[in-house]
Formats: structure tokens, sequence, C-alpha cells
């Protein structure tokens, strides 16, 4: 009851309380993190739904279409780890570099390197046409991963070597990245003049829980691939990276406060190159896990911004690996539902409101809300 | 391959880049970085055409476009300023936002061709007469052009020379200072990002209704926004310089597109006629003049250490203690 | 009319009533009164933290008090802002110069004015401002970038910024602090004919005997609270004001014993090094600190001390010259190689340099053993060896923090100190560097450093002390250097005062004595 008072007495002028922000004097809370992830993305959804009205859409009929069509059954579970596999990878990509405060931008132009060395190997080709399944998959990973981290020592070099800002070089390297699998699809591999290159053959592709199916009934259809445990497997290694070695202290102090990193001894430059490779590795991974575990060759349209998506589900995780699974299987759903929806820039839009709801709501983390009433003053 | 038109277009490409670049670099020298100019320039390009078709009037799709981008920018303001988020991240929140509000409400644009009016374009008599920089700068530009080469010296002189643009500099120098001396920080970098926004805009406007017309979603700008943030640093926050470096990038990517035309080459055999595959690495080039550039641009930043405005990037909190 | 007028018949041109200002966790002023006459100097005294900067600053319209009235001539004021604050005729000059360093004089003390309305017409007011400057005898010039300036001349641009607004009470928040001896008194000539033009002046300060010299009259703050307001400064011995400043009897000596100096540990051979522009820093600096002993440098801010500091430990590149650390050259070797030699730097910025502030405490603990065993070993962490670390450092060093999980950037500056020097004392090293170790600490936080720092000295550590605080240097260095624009003047072993004032604005030690010898034949 009293709580209907304060709302009504809002709209007149003699409302006795004073919403005052005040700087935290102690450590947030552990559970208030989590939670105000939790109730952006709930903010940002509503006001998702505001803008889709706008546009002409029908929100619900919209998110009814992203839940069923992405947790709705068996199969588009499947579907939606799928989504998920790359998008872990590229949020660890930049999970790893944002806790460095090193803004790596380009997990987009690393997917694609990372995805053109996997092809390599079956299109060059690097193994002969019927080298065992276990060689092709290990080697094409290796190259994946060595493409993609070439693709990130080039701009941490250079802000190691130079200054030079890495949000717009890695930016640029995505372009650059773009264009080089392009004059490979339409001019080197090109499949009969198609703007792909020729299927790969079977023993170069992932294993699909559809492999499986004959020996467990429940996996038919199901398409999950490897790369999922490639990709699990990777945030557990980055988690005990990141926590329990002394790279990862390393990497924490860095990121916090660099002229505190170098007086204790740290080589900053060193680490940026590092950080830089790794993150790299981890989006050309990315690649090499799509291009063998989905697409089966190499074309144009293998990413829809997975390596964009990768900041946002980074920054909702708030830089955990393991929390960047959850992260990444809520974006896969959105990717994999969005799809069919229309106008379809309505995916994009969403995830760009998280985004700004998110930021926002680290306010709070920094922030302890005081109501003061105001006779007390 | 006539050299005049590659330079003449190049002036046309680069004046969008300019907008972008003048726009971003008065954000900064207020102290707020915005990365989020391409999305802001996507979005001007959509409304800008999506006015201009519906009202039929190019100027009126103008101001929208500058109007949308420059409201738009506001939530990054409001993040950055208020919130005192890290720009970084809230300007890489405001790009997702400012693309996908462009392209929701861009859908079915594409189709529109031909039946949008364009900006107009006009020869400047007289001085269409001077020889070679006559027909590079002066003869059949859009209008926007035009505007483009009155804004540079007067946003120069603005930033240099008046009591406004001297508050906007000590406003990212040293807010605190200029705090105490009562100017309005808070407004004026809210002010100053929403002019970053209102000329990204414009510079969406411009692709959109004069240079390349048409909405083609996302590869509208292709990329243009980021280039222009990497142009302020090579600049070095100077809107003359990032004249310079916006025409010679205009330039660079007409040459791009039209290297491809003739079979020789300076009297060489063009390998670029002969396998129009070579065209891929050809695009690739301005976005590696942009790191190229920013190789530079870093290194004078080192050689001279000044330049950046010291406090870029950092929220400003009245009553800080220790301040 | 009354108001205006105080029981003597002086004219009261502030005065505050029980202002009270809060700030997260902490009670800043609590219910204090000040008032300020027409044409004096009053001296706000107190130590760090005591509240006195925090009062000016609610006069300035910087902060908003929470409780408490304002009179200015006896009409009731509030300030919103410091701009209101100034067109009343309030101006502050804070301790960090509030100076945009990219323009130039004229541009920084026309900053925020109503005019010139657009153009800036620089020429025209290059000239009003030189001529004004050349009043006061403030000598700067107009057309100079600001960063081009010393720090003294900078102080002239930040007084003359506030005259030319009109200010008639001048608040000068410790203005002494980053001056050479003949600079404090041209700036307290200054400062005197100015009250002599009807101007009045608030003088913050914790140094006693600046005190004693300059002001007319003291108004005494302790933790926020005033203990005594208003005095005559010339009733009041230094000895009474130390007294109401601190709660108790302050003896100014530390207890130090004899040094028993034993080897040579840092030996430093005509070292050269640049600054941050690229420009020259360190010209040629020779000196060496043995075991056993507290060897101070003294110096005004920005004469290469920091800089020294910085190549001492690694951090900056030695252009020339030679380090040795017990006779092993480190010179441009890793920063880690400097620390595993036992090289230990407390860095002047606590902040900045010295922690990573939105880290917990254990982890700024282990800044520099985080790669030893037992906390590190073979690549990996050991986060539980840390954790036991990192407590029992807080208990013996009383570190006041709730857990050990809680950010260092949530800590006060004393506890902030205590975990640097924790760490830093706790790798037990063969040579300190301390640079400013109790700058902004309160006087119980100051006593504890030096204590700390006298212990490692008598266990045997070679320790620098670089400081700007003559009394400290005096009081704990067995030998003093003065630095000079990167060179140094000399080294003394008497405590001489003069002799060190007179080298710290650039007179070489030889050059002093040979006078004096001039002068005594």
């Amino acid at each position: 009851m009293s709580k209907v008072e304060v709302k009504e007495s809002a709209r007149g002028l003699a409302f006795p309380y004073r919403i005052k922000f005040e700087d935290r004097v102690e450590n947030p809370p552990r559970w208030l993190s989590p939670l105000l992830s939790i109730v952006a993305v709930v903010i940002a959804l509503l006001l998702g739904a505001l803008v889709i009205k706008i546009a002409g859409g029908q929100p619900w009929a919209v998110y009814n279409h992203i839940a069923k069509y992405s947790f709705g059954s068996l199969g588009v579970i499947s579907d939606t780890m799928v989504k998920a596999t790359p998008l872990i990878l590229v949020g660890l990509a930049c999970s790893i570099a944002f806790r460095m405060k090193l803004w790596n931008i380009g997990a987009e132009g690393q997917f694609f390197l990372g995805a053109f060395g996997a092809s390599m190997v079956v299109l060059l080709p690097v193994l002969p046409e019927d080298a065992p399944k276990w060689l092709f998959i290990s080697t094409m990973a290796v190259f994946g991963m060595l493409f993609g981290a070439l693709w990130g020592f080039i701009p941490g070099l250079l802000k190691a070597r130079y200054n030079v800002n890495e949000i717009i070089s890695t930016l640029m390297m995505n372009y650059i990245a773009i264009e080089w699998n392009n004059y490979f699809i339409y001019a080197v591999w090109t499949d009969k003049g198609f703007q792909m290159s020729r299927m790969f053959q079977r023993n170069a592709w992932l294993p699909r829980l559809s492999d499986f199916a004959k020996r467990w009934k429940v996996f038919s259809g199901l398409t999950t691939h490897m790369g999922l445990l490639f990709a699990i497997g990777a945030a557990i290694i980055l988690w005990f990276i990141l926590a329990k070695t002394q790279w990862g202290y390393e990497i924490r102090l860095i990121g916090d406060n660099p002229r505190a990193a170098e007086y204790a001894g740290v080589k900053i430059g060193r680490n940026i190159v590092l950080v830089m490779m790794v993150s790299g590795a981890l989006a050309g991974l990315a690649g090499m896990s799509e291009i063998s575990g989905v697409v089966h060759r190499l074309q144009g349209a293998i990413s829809p911004g997975y390596g964009y998506t990768g900041i946002i589900i980074a920054w909702l995780a708030k830089l955990n690996p393991l929390a960047v699974i959850l992260a990444s299987i809520l974006f896969g759903a959105l990717i994999l539902a969005g799809r069919e929806v229309q106008p379809s820039g309505i995916p994009t839009l969403i995830q760009g409101v998280i985004m700004v709801s998110l930021i926002a709501s680290d306010f709070f983390l920094r922030k302890r809300v005081r109501v003061i009433r105001r006779v007390e003053e | 391959m006539d050299w005049l038109i590659i330079l003449a277009s190049g002036v046309a490409t680069g004046t969008v880049l300019l907008y972008a670049t003048v726009g971003e670099i008065f954000s900064e020298r207020s102290g707020v970085l915005n990365l989020g100019v391409e999305g802001m320039m996507l979005l001007g390009a959509m409304s800008a055409y999506k006015a201009t078709a519906a009202t039929n009037d190019p100027w009126i799709g103008l101001l929208v476009a500058m109007l949308a981008a420059g409201l738009v920018s506001q939530v990054h303001a409001f993040i950055a300023i208020t919130l005192q988020a890290d720009q970084v991240i809230s300007g890489l929140a405001l790009n997702f936002l400012a693309t996908g509000i462009s392209l929701v409400f861009g859908e079915g644009l594409t189709s529109l061709r031909d039946v949008v009016p364009q900006l107009p374009k006009l020869t400047l008599p007289l001085l269409d007469r001077i020889p070679v920089l006559g027909r590079i700068f002066f003869t059949n530009q859009s209008i926007m052009v035009y505007i483009g080469y009155l804004f540079v010296p007067l946003a120069w002189y603005y930033i240099n020379r008046t009591r406004p643009g001297m508050h906007l500099r000590a406003v990212g120098e040293y807010p605190a200072a200029a705090d105490t001396l009562g100017i309005r920080v808070y407004f004026l970098r809210y002010m100053y990002v929403f002019v970053g926004g209102l000329l990204a805009g414009l510079a969406g406007a411009t692709i959109s209704l004069s240079i390349s017309p048409g909405w083609f979603g996302s590869l509208t700008t292709s990329g243009q926004g980021w280039i222009a943030i990497g142009l302020v640093i090579f600049a070095q926050w100077n809107p003359v310089q990032a004249a310079f470096g916006a025409f010679t990038f205009g330039a660079l990517r007409r040459l791009v597109l039209d290297i491809q035309g003739p079979s020789t080459i300076l009297g060489l055999a063009n390998p670029f006629f002969y396998n129009t595959y070579y065209g891929f690495f050809l695009k690739m080039l301005p976005y590696a003049f942009t790191v190229i550039f920013l190789v530079i641009g870093s290194r004078e930043a080192n050689r001279k250490r000044i330049g950046t405005p010291a406090a870029l990037g950092l929220p400003y909190i009245r009553g800080q203690r220790g301040l | 009319m009354d108001e205006e007028r105080s029981e003597n018949g002086f004219e009261n041109v502030v005065s505050m009533r029980g202002i009270t200002k809060r700030f997260p966790g902490v009670l800043a002023n609590d219910k204090v009164d000040f008032d300020l006459r027409k044409g004096e100097v009053h001296a706000l005294l107190g130590e760090n933290g005591a509240g006195k900067s925090t009062l000016m600053n609610v006069l300035a319209g910087l902060y908003r008090p929470e409780e408490g009235t304002i009179r200015l001539h006896g009409k009731v004021v509030e300030f919103g802002s410091p701009r209101e604050a100034i067109e009343e005729g309030i101006g502050m000059v804070h301790q960090h110069f509030m100076l945009v360093p990219s323009q130039s004089v004229t541009e920084n003390i026309l900053l925020g004015l109503k005019e010139p309305r657009f153009r800036m017409q620089l020429p025209k007011y290059n000239q009003i401002i030189g001529e004004m400057a050349g009043k006061f005898g403030l000598h700067v010039d107009p057309a100079a970038k600001v960063w081009q300036l010393s720090v003294g001349e900078q102080q002239r641009v930040e007084i003359l910024k506030m005259l030319y607004r009109g200010a008639d009470v001048l608040i000068m928040d410790e203005p002494t602090a980053v001056l050479a001896p003949t600079e404090i008194s041209e700036l307290f000539n200054t400062l005197r004919s100015m009250t002599e033009q009807g101007k009045s002046v608030v003088f913050i300060s914790h140094k006693l005997h600046e005190v004693m010299d300059i002001s007319d009259r003291v108004t005494v703050l302790r933790k926020g609270k005033v203990t005594s307001s208003g005095l005559n400064t010339g009733d009041v011995t230094r000895a009474d004001l130390a007294h109401l400043m601190v709660g108790r009897d302050v003896v100014f000596q530390v207890e130090k014993s004899e040094a028993h100096a034993g080897d040579m540990v840092l030996s430093v051979e005509e070292l050269e090094a640049k600054n941050d522009k690229g420009l020259p820093a360190l010209n040629g600096i020779s000196l060496n600190v043995r075991q056993g002993e507290i060897v101070g440098l003294a110096g005004v801010a920005g004469n290469g001390q920091k800089e020294l500091a910085e190549t001492l430990a690694g951090l900056r590149p030695v252009t020339k010259g030679r380090i040795l650390v017990n006779n092993q050259d480190v010179t441009n070797k890793p920063v880690k190689l400097g620390i595993r030699h036992g090289i230990s730097l407390i860095p002047a910025d606590r902040t900045q340099v010295g922690t990573a502030p939105n880290l917990s405490v254990t982890d700024n603990v282990i800044m520099k053993n985080y790669d030893q065993a037992p906390i590190g070993s073979n690549g990996l962490l050991n986060m539980s060896e840390a954790e036991n670390y990192a407590e029992d450092l807080k208990l013996a060093f009383d570190i006041m923090v709730p857990t050990i999980d809680t950010s260092v950037r949530l800590l006060s500056g004393g506890n902030l100190q205590k975990v640097i020097l924790a760490r830093e004392i706790s790798s037990e090293p063969k040579l300190m560097i301390a640079v400013q170790p109790t700058r902004g600490l309160d006087v119980g936080a100051i006593e504890g450093v030096q204590k700390l720092l006298l212990a490692q000295r008598n266990a045997g550590a070679a320790i620098l002390l670089i400081s700007e605080e003559l009394e400290e240097l005096l009081s704990l260095s067995d030998r003093i250097y003065v630095i000079y624009e990167g060179e140094i003047m000399g080294e003394i072993r008497d405590n001489d005062i003069n002799k060190i004032g007179m080298m710290m604005t650039g007179t070489r030690l030889e050059q002093i004595e040979g006078e004096g010898v001039a002068r005594n034949e």
C-alpha cells in the first residue's frame, strides 16, 4: 500500500524522496553483476519489441518465433548449438583481448582467415585426399589457428611497436580478409565458375551427432558437430589460463594498469602481440570449425557477423570464459531463428540494444542508489 | 583512363570522408571518442534516402539524415558522459544499434533506385577555367563538395581562433580546469558528440543522395566510418590535415575502381585489365592504406608528443576527490 | 551591519558558518566556521586530510556543502559552481594547476569569460594581460604556451587568471609545495602587495614555518573540525600551532640512531636520460648509496627526480652512463632483473604506477613475486598461497581493509601506501628508492611510513629517499644530495638548510663554499 502511495505522489510536486547515486565504498556483492546482466537483457528485449513495433513488425510474434525455432525441439536445440559453436570461440577471442583492454574487433577477419587456412589443407592441398580423418581435422585446426593468429599478429605488432590504434587496424584487417577470401573463392578455388570452392571430401568433415545415429537413434538428424567440443575445451583452458596461471595474472595486471604492470617487470609489448595471436587463433579456430563442421566448403557467406557478435558476447559474459558459453547459446538462438524474421535487420538491432543496455547497467556496479527522504535534508 | 576524372571523382568520394572525419574531430576534441561513426553514417544514408523518397526533396532528406544521426549519437553521449562508461565499448554499441536501426528501417529501400531525386551537381563559373585544378575541383561536382570546401577552413578557424573553439579544446584537454571557470563540460561534450553525429549523418546523406546514390544495406558505407576514425589520428585532430587525408583517400578509392578499365597504364600492360580477379587485391588497398596512415600518424604523435586531446576517452566526474 | 563588522571593528569579507561536507564514507567538514577579513592573509592550517581544501572548495563553489551558510559582505550566498564564486570575487588557485597545457597564457586567462565574444583577437589581449602582469609583478610571457612554462610561472598565470576576473578573495591551496625557496619569497611579496591593495588571501598549508612567515591570522583544522579559529599569528608559537594541528605534542625529530654505512650498494655514474617529451632530464648524474644509510635527494619538483627514480628501476632508458647495483651493471636491463637484484621502487604516484586500482589487495601485493615460489611455480599461480601471503601482510602492516578481495581503489591514501610498502618491504630489498613516500598522508600515517623506512635502514638496506619535503629529508637522511635541472649540485652532510636552499635554485656547492671562503678572507 505504501509503495503505491510513493508512486502516486511521484506525479505530484511534493515527492518526499530523492534518488541519489553515490560511489561505492565497498566491492559490490557478487550476485549483483550477473543479475544486472539478466535485467539488462530483459530490458533490451522490451526495447527491441518497441522498435519492432515502430518499424511495423509484430514483436511478440517475432520473439515467439525466435523461442520456438531455437529451443522448441531437440532438433532446433541442436541447431542452436551449431550457431553457438563459432560464437563461443569468437566470444573467447574477444574476452582474452578485452581482459587486457586490447580492443580486438578483428575477430571477423581472423575468422575468415581461419576458414581460409583450414580450406587450404583440403584445396591446396596440404594433405593427400585420402589422408585419415583425424589427421585432416587436426591439421585443419592447426592451420586455421595459425592463420587466425597471423591476422592477430599484424595489428598486435603494430600496436606494440608503433602504438597503432588496434581498433582501427583490426577492423581494416577484417575488410582485407574478406577480399582475400574472395580472391581465392572467385579466382583460384572456384567450383565450375561458382563463387565457392568444391565440397570438401568427407574425411575433412568434423564428426556430427547424426554420424552416430546408427548406434544411438536419438542423434539422427542432429547437426551439432565436434567444433562444440573444441569450443567448450577452449573455454575451460582459457578459464584456467586466466585464473590459475602467471600469464593470466600478467594479463589481468596489464588490463587494469599497464604502468603498474611495467613497474612490476611485466613485458607489455610481448604480451600485446601474444594475446592478439591467441585471440586471433581462437577466432581462426571458429572459422575452421564452421568450414569443417557446417559449410564443408570455402565460400563468401560463412559469417553473419560472428566476429562482431563476439564483442557483445564477451561483454555480456563479463569476460568470463565459462559465462561466454551461456551467452553464446543465447545469441546463437537469436541468430538462428532471426534469419527468417522480417525485416532482416532485427537481429542486429536487438544485439545493439542488448549491448547498449548492458553497458548502461554497469553504472550500477560502480554506484550505489540511495533513496533519501527530503525531510531529512 | 583519365587521371583528371579520377582525381575529380576522388574529391567527390573524399568529401564523404571529410564530413565524417571533421565530425569525429569535433567529438574527440571535446574528449569523447565515438566509434559509432560507421553506424551513424549508415543511419544518415538510410534516413536521407528514405526521407527523400517520401518527400521528393533531397534537402529534406539531408536534414532528416543529420537529425537522425545526431539523435542516435546522444545514446553514446549519455552512456559515455553521464554514466561514465568505457567510451570504446559504448561507441561499439552505438555502432551496432545504429546499424540495426538502419537495416530495419531501410528494408525495401534498395528497390527505389532511380526514382529518388539526388542533390544537385554544378560547375562553378570562372573557377572551372583554372588549368587542371578547375577540372578536378570545380567542374560538375556535387553541391556537397563545394560546401565541404567552405566547411574545412571554417571548422579550423572555429576550433583555433574563436572563443567557443577555445572552450571546446579546453574541455577535451583539461575538463576540471574548464569546469572551475564555469565552462559547462557536460553540456559541451553532449553538444559536440551531437555535432559529430550531425556531420556523420551529413556524410551518410552525401553518399546516398549524391556520390553513389542509392541504398545498399551495410555496403552503402563499406567501412568509411572506420576509415574516418583512422583519418582523425592521421590528421592529428586538425580539420585541414583531415581534408588532405580525405581527398587522398577518395582518389585512392576511385583509382581502385577505375584502374581496371584501360588495357595499358603508362605504356605497360595493365595486369588488372587482363586478370579482373586481381581487383580483389585492389579493393584491399584503401583499408591497407588506412593502416599505413595510422602508422604514420602514430609515429608523428609519438615524436611530437602533442596532438591527442589529453582527456580523450576519460569520463569527467565533477568534485571527484583528488581532482 | 553587525554581520559585516566583527567585534574588533574589522570588516569580514567572508564568513562561513556551520559548514558540513560529506564524501562517501568520510565526514570532511564538520560544522566548520571561518571568517576572512579584508586585507589579511589568513592561513588555514591542518594536516593532510584535515578538510582544509574541502572547506575552500566549498567557498570556491566546487563542492556544495550539506549544511551551513556562506556570507559574502554580510549577504548570504550560495554558489552552484566555481564560476558563480568567481563572479562574486572569490578565486581559488588549486594545488594542481587548472591550466590547459596546450593553450597559451592569454587563452588560459580568457577561458570561460564573456569577452571576447567570438573572435579571439589574441594580440590585443596579449597586450592587456602583459600590462596587468607587470602591475602585480607577476612576470610571464602572455603568448607562451603553458606547457613551456616553469611551475612557478604557471602559478603566476593562475593568480593572474583570478585577478583578471576581479577576484577580491584569493584562495591559495598549498602554493609553496612546488616552489623553490626564492620563488616562495617572490610569491610572498606578491601576496603582500595584493593585500595592500585591499584584497584578501586564504593561505592553505600544513607547513608551520610558512604560516608563521606570511599570515596575519590563522585558523586550524583537525579531522574536519576547527580546533582554533582566527588566532593572531603574532600571538602564537610554532609549537602551539603544531599542538592544535595534530592534537598532541609533536616530536619534530624522528628518533634516529647513528648510521652504520656498509658496502656500496648503488653507484650511479654520469647518468643521462630523457623525459617524456624527449628532452634531456638527467644530465650526468653521479651518486652512490651504501648499505644501512638513507640518502636524501632534495630538489624542487620537476628537476629530474621522477626520471632518476625510473631509470634506476629500469623503467626509463638510460642514454649515457652506468648504474651499478652491488657491483653489477644493471644499466638498461629489464625491470625484472632489477627486482631480482633487490631493487625496490616506491613510486610517487600510488594509483597510476604503484597499484592496479581495480584489482584486489591480494593481486596487488603479489605484483613483484607472483612468479616466485611458493606463489608462482612452473608458470602456475597458487592463489591460496597468494591469499595467505596477503593475509599475513594485512596483519603485519595493519592494512585496514574489510577483506583481501577488496579492490584497492576503495582504500584510503594511507592504507594504499601500506599496501605498497608491505609489498616492497617484504621483498627484502637491498636498495629501496622511495619517492615522496609520505605525500598526502596524515600525520599518524607519515610517522608509520618513516618508522618503516628507518627500520629498513637499520636492517641494512640502502635507501634513496627522493622528496620535496625538506623537513622530512632533514629528519630522515644521513646525507643529502641536491638535484637541479638534472644535475647534482652537491652533497650535504651537516643538514645546512641554507646551503640546500641555494643549491635547489641552481648554485653549486663549490660556488657556495668558494664564496664563503672569499668572504672570510
